[in-house]
């Protein structure tokens, strides 16, 4: 268990530090139809919550891709601690017997 | 597929949100009952995989990129309730942090992208496989789950949006279904993949339902 462990997050830190900042830029489903049919502007009033990493971009930090990268290392990071502290908390108890 | 706050309604968001609140309760409920010790690390990595995978968006036709969802991948290794909860913390830490999002759609993003995905995505992933049997049936479960969770979710959003009044379902509908069903190939080839490879190296990792 415990390599596949280190391989799937190795994958995922590797992928959100060197691909995400190549990822396509381009709208995607819901941004392109929202575009197309007139009510994207809907959505870009102020929002409810500000969030110090807005849209993956770490404010501070003038190289998109860096930007990017470092935003993603944070989010695979958090992500992973909250699912194991999750699995932790929530795991089947054993009976006493 | 993330909808931003101002897209939908009051009604609708705060319907949205009691359905997607509800259901993660009984998410809990249920993983509490069932999580196994060996499962803990799993979720962790599902959350940190399918977190960095929702950021590779790839491009599709016309100007428009897509990205995997991975409610079904999440719900073939952990079933659907521990699933949700992975799928659903994603969702909370990519609104709160990263405006990914909005927080009154928080409901309607975690019901469309993370419940569709989980729990009818591994039922229909457990359905088609127990009908043709073989490792061959279940990868076609796995590839029909994956593309049905998409466009289903990308089917609830156009009728969130229209119970809005932001645009109406005959124009929303078949642009979110026609784009999704592209990405949907997408989301089925890349979760198929992923779970053959499981599939070959530690087959004990997949949810069995025989």
């Amino acid at each position: 268990m415990e390599k596949w462990i280190i391989i799937l997050l190795g994958v995922a830190v590797l992928a959100a530090i060197f691909l995400s900042p190549f990822a396509s830029t381009k709208p995607d489903g819901l941004e392109r139809v929202a575009e197309d049919k007139g009510f994207l502007e809907k959505g870009e009033g102020p929002q409810v919550v500000n969030s110090p990493i807005p849209d993956y971009t770490l404010p501070g930090i003038k190289n998109e891709k860096l930007s990017t990268s470092i935003a993603g290392l944070v989010g695979v990071i958090i992500v992973a601690l909250l699912g194991f502290g999750l699995g932790a908390i929530l795991k089947k108890k054993e009976k006493i017997q | 597929m993330h909808i931003p706050d101002g897209f939908l309604n009051a009604r609708t968001w705060v319907t949205m949100d009691v359905v997607a609140g509800l259901s993660v309760a009984y998410a809990i409920k249920k993983t509490k009952m069932s999580l196994a010790e060996r499962q803990i690390p799993l979720m962790g990595v599902m959350a940190a995989f399918i977190f960095a995978a929702q950021m590779l968006n790839f491009p599709i036709a016309g100007g428009t990129s897509g990205h995997l969802i991975g409610g079904v991948m999440a719900a073939v290794l952990l079933g659907p309730w521990a699933a949700t909860l992975v799928m659903s913390t994603i969702f909370i830490v990519q609104c709160l942090l990263f405006q990914d999002g909005g927080l009154t759609a928080l409901g309607a993003n975690i019901f469309n992208m993370g419940i569709i995905g989980t729990v009818l995505g591994y039922y229909v992933y457990r359905g088609v496989g127990i009908s043709f049997g073989s490792k061959k049936g279940l990868l076609w479960g796995v590839g029909i789950a994956s593309w049905l969770s998409v466009v289903l979710a990308a089917t609830f959003c156009s009728i969130e949006l229209a119970f809005s009044g932001t645009v109406p379902l005959r124009v929303a509908l078949p642009a979110m279904a026609g784009l999704h069903a592209l990405i949907g190939v997408g989301e089925a080839i890349i979760t198929i993949g992923v779970i053959s490879l499981i599939l070959r190296a530690r087959p004990d990792l997949l949810q069995r339902y025989v």
